[in-house]
């Protein structure tokens, strides 16, 4: 028993430290609320700790519903980088906008918990639980500005459009379940394994549904229509957490789930990856050279990192498997910074977005336009940023796969994305100004955010050796 | 210990970052006292750290692996420092001096534009001359040897408004790209003959191979690098950069173009030992280049009229004898050299920068004269300098000198039209230098009237490194007095850890025997003579009769004006190489390949065609959210269609 709550210590120092940031709230004066985000952020740092704990001690617990091994320590670190660098972030945010901030830091620490469930569960079941738990703290935080109507906009489409898609994936638990009578992905293996074994198509159907269930939170094509309208609409400190967080615990379980047990049904579903990572990559970087909105710009360069990612997804092999790791981390480095700081420099009530209203922002912030420059140069891949050596990684997975047609579609695809980052770059250090955005000064939270953000860009940028070691130890699915 | 060699490296990477990126707010004081804080620290770091390797550790090399690097398959370079006694006496010159200059600089460069970008330069070019030496591995060596030639780089064209500067310094950058490519292509070819490019484990590999061992490809390896360093360290045919980068402030030619940069590829050839060891006709091609590059450049300094690029030839030529020491086979001789003339031709450009600073900026001799009176200090210790790199008994460069000229004698490879080339050489210098030091600071004044009244001795700040710059240059031989007139060659006995094995290698293995004969006395006896001839010529032409020079150059006008024009290397290189390729740039690549095919066609052509493909495509997000559900529910159709179709 003990050695069971040890392995889900993360988890429940999650779950605790969120439980108690609620109670604590209302004892807290409303002029004192960034307490409560240190002590979220405290509650994030105590969850690595434990996360490396479990590092120590991997193995089964709770029955085999639950695995920490490196799969679930990589992704639970992710999670928490993710969950700490946003917290930073929002902390100056919240009392800028005047927003309760008890809840928020929960919600962010119980969908972090959902995610952290994700990618630990090994019982379908536990891991739609973590999924549903993650959604519905998401849901709550895309409307988190009451009183904006494009808030409120994006929570009902989020809310509406995710609980739809979940459903899908619901239904693929239940195709998995009816093929095989159990919906533990480490019996399901056994199952697999043994003459007889479940249909392959059937199987295949199974696999779809959940990608549809999946898919939908990576912002895959054909189910990435939601994200641009979402990702305008929501506070950008959420859009922060959300564009990454649930994202990558999506892709850890359909790690998880295609290249495991049921990698029979995943050879037949492979054009659809195949096909899904190409539209995927195509529908956001052409949409996103028309934008003239910096958070809906970052939703359509969201969609299409999803993209490249998939197609390191598609590649299947082991490399390809660590790339989507690697990627992962990078994808959360940049992304995060760019939304954090364009949601400082929206200024009050978010209303500056524009990509006008950056003009001559080098000349008058020289630190902020290098710092979103930077965080630019990474997502769209240029050397010595993690950004080109985790789209290298992924490519070169896809050509030792032999999907040479897929990453040619790809390597163009990133040409094209340079097109609307680099805009950006030119509108801020070549167009005169004056900068309609906000030129406060940086919050030192927030400067504390950005610099992790820019310092892993470049560490991972430079010397990735060591941290692509971590990574490729993911490429073991399941526990042995 | 090894952790304060490692700590050496920080404050120089710490002063340029806060001065790079704070300093413009910085007041000037704080500016200068960062970065020569920095220098300091990493000076007395050096100098503590190689005390306390001296005195108890053994001579062995101490590699030193602070983390991995690059790993690609089977290549691996790591973050890893290697030191041994050459590593630090490397880096105590090189931190000794670039804190004289460092301090000398807040006095020169004090009422410049971009006060706090000079030292930034300046620290971030010390902090890549740390990782240059301290490298323990052929890729971070390079990324010193990059990391300096970018600062050199920038430091050429400080003043880049000024054309003439920002082309040098773009010169500078791309000739000695065309060595680093060597470089690069060796290190290569390095991994693929021995499976490692790290010190640690490949000298040991080489030093085992036998003696009758073949290798063409060891000797490509070492030609290959040595291209390197002749681009690096201004050879022929590469030095063309070195005199045009004198555009750049005067502390930083004293400091990157005379004592330490330059040299980067003296130690990397040193460095290398072994490999050339077992690669003679790699080393014997060293010697030769260095040996004719000495001559040549030292026969251009002669006509001269340019201080500054008077003392760009000279090192040049100084450089070529560094070459020619190690070339021969007997590398202390080298080192040792290199550490003498960091002293005194630092010592002479600095002299010069107090000159120039006199003067308004004047660099032409033909318009000085009589300064003795004026700049007492200045004068001093540029005669001391003068002195030093003449060879003249009792000052260092004599020491270093003849060293060098004896190895050329009987060095393992040396040879006797080695020495007479360097010897001849060696009078030349004695004629350019004092021509130097008595058109600037002897005979009458021809400082023109409105400049006259100008001149003055410079601030204690200037002075002050002048001095001690000097002492060094009179006392840095004696380190290493030779074994002919009684002494024991410490200095060498102090490096022999590191070169003993190489060059016994190449003593038992040398084609020819050394030449005996003449007696180190002997040797002695005959350049002192080339140089004193070189300075009574020198007074007799411009002291004692200044008409006869112009008589001179009348009567041997074509050689004279092939010296002038420098045998028109530039204009050769002009002719060859860059109007070619501009030609060929502008009016077929630019034009039409760029402009049309490329431009129009594939820029303009695919860019139309994807802006309108996104524009059809964004419509699909209308906002609506039925149609948004009616495409997932489309979406996931399609897909289980596809499976069951597919089955």
């Amino acid at each position: 028993m003990t050695g069971d709550i040890i392995r889900l210590f993360p988890e429940i120092v999650l779950g605790v430290s969120g439980i108690l940031v609620i109670l604590f709230a209302p004892f807290v004066p409303p002029r004192r609320q960034s307490l409560l985000g240190w002590f979220a952020l405290f509650g994030v740092v105590a969850a690595g700790a434990a996360d490396a704990l479990t590092a120590r001690d991997p193995g089964l617990a709770f029955g085999g519903s639950v695995s920490a091994d490196s799969f679930s320590v990589y992704f639970i670190a992710l999670f928490l980088l993710v969950a700490g660098v946003t917290i930073l972030g929002s902390i100056h945010y919240l009392e800028r906008e005047n927003l309760p901030a008890g809840e928020f830091y929960a919600l962010i620490l119980l969908a972090t918990l959902g995610m952290a469930l994700m990618a630990a569960g090994l019982d379908l079941v536990l891991v739609f639980l973590g999924l549903e738990l993650s959604s519905l703290s998401t849901y709550i935080l895309a409307g988190y500005r009451r009183h904006d109507k494009r808030s409120n906009e994006a929570s009902l489409k989020y809310f509406l459009l995710g609980s739809f898609a979940t459903a899908f994936f619901l239904y693929g638990i239940a195709f998995v379940y009816g093929l095989s009578g159990t919906t533990n992905l480490m019996t399901l293996a056994r199952r697999v394994g043994a003459a007889g074994g479940p249909n392959r198509t059937f199987a295949a159907v199974a696999l779809l549904l959940i990608f549809v269930g999946l898919g939908f939170k990576v912002s895959a094509a054909p189910f990435q229509i939601w994200t641009p309208d979402v990702y305008q609409g929501a506070p950008a400190p959420v859009v922060a957490f959300l564009s990454v967080g649930p994202k990558a615990a999506a892709f850890a379980v359909l790690l998880r789930v295609f290249f495991g047990p049921l990698s029979e049904g995943s050879h037949m579903a492979f054009w659809l990856l195949w096909l899904s990572a190409i539209l995927t990559m195509c529908l956001g970087n052409l949409a996103a050279i028309w934008q003239s909105n910096v958070k809906r710009l970052l939703a359509y360069s969201a969609i299409a990192q999803a993209g490249y990612i998939l197609v390191g997804f598609a590649a299947g092999s082991a490399d390809g498997r660590s790339a989507v790791s690697f990627y992962l981390v990078t994808y959360a480095l940049m992304n995060t910074g760019a939304f954090l700081l364009v949601a400082q420099l929206a200024g009050g009530g978010e209303g500056r977005t524009e990509i006008d209203d950056y003009k001559g922002l080098a000349r008058e912030c020289p630190g902020k336009a290098a710092v979103l420059s930077v965080l630019l140069l990474s997502l769209s891949g240029i050397p010595t940023t993690a950004g080109f050596l985790g789209k290298f990684y992924l490519f070169r997975a896809a050509v030792d796969s032999h999907l040479i047609a897929l990453t040619i579609i790809a390597v163009l695809n990133s040409v094209v994305s340079v097109y609307y980052y680099f805009r950006l770059i030119v509108v801020m250090y070549m167009e005169e100004g004056p900068a309609a955005v906000s030129t406060a000064r940086l919050p030192g939270s927030l400067w504390a955010a950005l610099a992790v953000s820019v310092a892993g860009i470049f560490y991972l940028g430079i010397f990735p050796s060591a941290f692509l070691e971590f990574a490729r130890l993911t490429s073991n699915l399941l526990p042995h | 210990m090894k952790d304060i060699l490692l700590l050496m490296l920080f404050p120089p990477l710490a002063g340029a970052f806060l001065n790079g990126v704070f300093g413009r707010r910085y007041p000037k004081a704080l500016v200068s006292a960062i970065a020569c804080g920095a220098s300091g620290l990493a000076a007395l770091f050096a100098l503590i750290g190689a005390w306390n390797y001296t005195r108890f550790w053994s001579p062995a090399a101490l590699p030193l692996r602070i983390g991995t690097w690059i790993r690609a398959g089977a290549f691996r370079a790591d973050f890893a420092l290697y030191y041994d006694r050459l590593t630090l006496v490397m880096t105590c010159i090189v931190t000794v001096v670039a804190f004289l200059i460092h301090l000398y600089s807040r006095g020169y460069m004090e009422h410049e534009e971009g006060y706090y970008r000079f030292f930034s330069y300046m620290n971030l070019f010390l902090f890549m001359m740390l990782v240059l030496v301290t490298a323990g591995n052929y890729p971070l060596m390079f990324v010193g040897w990059e990391g300096v030639g970018l600062c050199s780089y920038l430091l050429i064209g400080f003043y880049f408004p000024k054309k003439s500067a920002s082309d040098a310094g773009k010169k500078a950058f791309i000739v000695t790209r065309i060595g680093d490519a060597g470089f690069t292509v060796g290190v290569a070819l390095m991994f693929w003959t021995f499976g490692t490019v790290s010190f640690h484990s490949l000298f040991p590999k080489v030093a085992l191979m036998p003696a009758g061992w073949d290798s063409n490809a060891l000797t490509a390896i070492c030609l290959l690098l040595f291209l390197g360093a002749v681009g690096k360290s201004a050879q022929l045919p590469l030095y063309v950069w070195l005199p045009d980068a004198m555009e750049g402030p005067t502390p930083v030619s004293a400091l990157i173009h005379a004592a330490t940069m330059v040299t980067a590829g003296v130690y990397m050839v040193a460095r290398s030992n072994v490999l050339y060891a077992h690669a003679p006709i790699a080393l014997e091609t060293v010697a030769i280049v260095g040996c004719i590059t000495a001559f040549f450049a030292a026969t251009i300094a002669i006509c001269q009229n340019d201080l500054k690029r008077l003392l760009a030839y000279s090192t040049i030529s100084q450089l070529g004898y560094m070459f020619l020491g190690c070339g021969a086979g007997l590398f202390a001789t080298g080192i040792f050299h290199l550490m003498t003339h960091a002293f005194f031709k630092s010592l002479l450009f600095l002299a010069a920068g107090s000159v120039m600073h006199a003067m308004s900026g004047e660099l032409d001799m033909r318009k000085m004269g009589g300064l003795r009176h004026k700049m007492p200090v200045t004068y001093w210790t540029f005669f001391a300098a003068t002195l030093a790199i003449c060879g003249i008994p009792g000052f260092s460069g004599f020491f270093s000198k003849d060293e060098i000229l004896a190895a050329a004698y009987n060095g393992p490879l040396g040879g006797p039209w080695l020495y007479w080339l360097g010897t001849i050489t060696a009078g030349l210098t004695a004629f350019y230098m004092f021509r130097a030091l008595f058109m600037t600071f002897h005979g009458p004044s021809r400082v023109p009237e409105d400049l006259a009244h100008h001149v003055h001795e410079s601030g204690s700040k200037m002075t002050g490194p002048l001095i001690v710059l000097a002492i060094l240059s009179v006392i840095g031989g004696y380190v290493s007095i030779p074994s002919a007139l009684g002494g024991s060659e410490r200095f060498d006995g102090y490096l022999a850890p590191v070169f003993f094995s190489s060059e016994h290698f190449l003593r038992t293995t040398a084609a020819h025997a050394p030449s005996g004969g003449w007696s180190g006395l002997t040797l002695m006896g005959f350049s002192l003579a080339f140089a004193l001839g070189g300075v009574f010529a020198a007074y007799w032409l411009y002291l004692k009769s200044p008409e006869l020079p112009a008589r001179i150059a009348e009567r041997f006008a074509a050689p004279y004006r092939l010296l002038v024009n420098k045998y028109y290397v530039d204009q050769f290189y002009n002719w060859l190489i860059v109007r070619p390729i501009r030609v060929c740039s502008e009016s077929f690549l630019w034009k039409r390949v760029d402009a049309g095919a490329i431009d129009g066609g594939m820029v303009e052509g695919s860019g139309a065609v994807t802006v309108a493909l996104g524009g059809i495509l964004r419509r699909i997000y209308s906002g609506n959210l039925r149609s948004y559900a009616t495409w997932v529910l489309l979406g996931a159709v399609m897909w289980i269609g596809y499976i069951l179709v597919m089955r």
